[in-house]
Order: C-alpha cells, then sequence, then structure tokens
C-alpha cells in the first residue's frame, strides 16, 4: 500500500466520521467543529487529487469563514436545544431508508459509468512545469471571465443581502448635525457661576 | 491498491447521503440543516474535483470555484435569515416557518 493510498483512506475515514458527527451530534457548537473538520480533510483530498488552489480555497472559505459565521450564529441565538432534539429519532428511520436507497443508486451509477474512464492515458490537469493556481487563472481569467464574475455578481448580491436583512434600525442614532453645532453659542453651552467659599453650590 | 476515480466517487456518494440523511435526522433544527447542505455542496465538489483530476480536464475546478462561491452566498443569506427569523419570534423552530410568507 503506497503513501497516496494510505493518506487517502487517513482523510476520507475521519472525513466520512466527523461528517456523521456534524449531523448526530446534541450540541449544534460541536457539529460545527466536526464540519471544521471534515473540510480539513476534504481539502487534504483536494491535494491528493492535485488541486492545490481548490484546497486551499476551501480551507481558507469554509473553515475561515462559513464555519465562523455557523459558530458566530450558534453562540449568538439563544436556543434551547434540548427542546430542539425532541423527536430526533423518531424521523431514523425513514432517513436512513431514503439514505440508503439514494447511495446505492449513486454507487450504481458511479460502477457503471466510470468503466469507461482510463485511469491513465488522459493528460494531467495541471500541466507540466505549471502551478495548480497558475493553471486554473490561466482559464479563469481568460474563457471563464463571465463566469467569474458572475460569481463576484453572486457574492456582492448575498453581502447586500445579509446586510438588509440584519440591519437593525436605531432608535436613538447618534448622528451629527452639522446645523445644531454651527448655531450653539458661548452662551448656550457655558455658565459661569459665583460661589462663596465654603457654602458649595 | 491504486486510488482511482472510483474511491472517491464513493467518498462523495457517501458524504451526500450523510447530508441528506442529516435534513431528515434533524428535522427541528434548521442550523444542523444548513450544515448538512454544506456537506451535500462539499461532496459534489469532491466529484467536480475528482472528475477533472482524472479527465485531465481543468474546467471541473473552475466549475468547483463557483459552487463554492454559490455555497459561500447562501450560507450566509441562510444564517441571516435565521437571525431575522430568530429575532422576530424568540425561537427557530422549522414547523413555524411557514408564517414567513406575506
Amino acid at each position: 500500500m503506497t503513501l497516496t493510498s494510505l493518506a487517502f483512506y487517513l482523510f476520507a475515514t475521519v472525513s466520512v466520521a466527523s461528517a456523521f458527527m456534524v449531523i448526530s451530534a446534541r450540541n449544534p457548537v460541536y457539529s460545527v467543529l466536526f464540519l471544521i473538520l471534515t473540510f480539513f480533510n476534504s481539502a487534504g483530498l483536494f491535494v491528493l487529487m492535485g488541486a492545490e488552489f481548490l484546497a486551499m480555497i476551501l480551507v481558507v472559505v469554509y473553515v475561515g469563514a462559513v464555519a465562523v459565521l455557523f459558530l458566530f450564529v450558534v453562540m449568538m441565538l439563544d436556543i434551547d436545544f434540548a427542546e430542539l432534539n425532541e423527536g430526533f429519532l423518531q424521523y431514523m428511520p425513514i432517513g436512513a431508508t431514503i439514505g440508503l436507497i439514494l447511495l446505492l443508486e449513486l454507487l450504481l451509477i458511479f460502477g457503471a459509468s466510470t468503466q469507461l474512464v482510463s485511469q491513465s492515458a488522459l493528460p494531467q490537469a495541471t500541466p507540466e512545469g505549471m502551478t495548480n493556481a497558475e493553471a486554473i487563472g490561466r482559464v479563469l481569467y481568460t474563457d471563464y471571465i463571465y463566469y467569474f464574475q458572475a460569481a463576484g455578481a453572486v457574492l456582492l448580491v448575498a453581502m447586500i443581502g445579509a446586510i438588509v436583512l440584519t440591519l437593525v434600525k436605531s432608535e436613538n442614532p447618534r448622528r451629527q448635525s452639522i446645523a445644531a453645532q454651527n448655531a450653539r453659542r458661548r452662551e448656550d453651552g457655558v455658565e459661569l457661576v459665583d460661589i462663596e467659599p465654603g457654602q458649595g453650590l | 491498491m491504486e486510488i482511482g476515480l472510483n474511491h472517491y466517487l464513493t467518498l462523495a456518494a457517501i458524504l451526500f447521503t450523510i447530508g441528506v440523511f442529516g435534513i431528515f435526522l434533524n428535522r427541528k433544527n434548521v442550523i444542523v440543516i444548513l450544515m448538512s447542505i454544506e456537506l451535500m455542496l462539499l461532496a459534489v465538489n469532491i466529484n467536480l474535483v475528482a472528475f477533472s483530476a482524472f479527465l485531465g480536464d481543468l474546467v471541473g475546478q473552475v466549475f468547483a470555484l463557483l459552487v463554492l462561491t454559490v455555497a459561500a452566498g447562501e450560507a450566509a443569506i441562510g444564517l441571516a435569515i435565521l437571525v431575522v427569523y430568530f429575532r422576530n419570534r424568540g425561537g427557530i423552530a422549522v414547523e413555524d416557518v411557514s408564517q414567513m410568507k406575506g
């Protein structure tokens, strides 16, 4: 067994196990942490496949942004998780049945279709003498520039949407009023009081 | 044994199934449902990258990048809706979500 196969089985086992923990953990904070573990192991698999750029993007985007977003929301909302977990086992049979059928179908399709793909004769995805990031950049910024721009537009819409949804109009916004500032005279703000010694105000 | 395309596809299928299973298992917990959707998108990405690597075509990785973008946007919007929903109703019970319409 080569090192590559060993690494594959390690990453695959850990990612499947932690993915299962994501859906079965009682506390959503643990779910998010296991989600992060799944993403890290998937990034390892991407590196094994020679997609280093996507692996790093996966770590940056998913672990750095999405998972932390989940973590913030889970910790910010005051939710009674014990109540949410009621009826956890109630949906187990139907879910397991549908999941098993889906898995069988997927595996049958893969078994039938991937025999056509020969594993060695094809060229490498990343050309020789070029890093994966450079190769992706060469197609992404030329042939697929419109898709790249569309992705940017999607992110912009998502950002504006999230801000608009969660923005709270403040009851007492402390805005600067330049007219009021300029209209203010010395007499409005300063008052001189003569105080007799030893008497206080 | 050499690690081939089938290994990665099987792994992606298992991850996708876990995602679907998670949606059924955590019917009441929207946060875990969103995480299950992320798992399914991750499985799709593994599929795309595996085909890209074993067919020698870089376009699969470009498409996986776009899927990643959409997944990030979806998570942001979904969690924003969740926060607003929690603020309005004081809970995130999925059964009452139909009250969000108009």
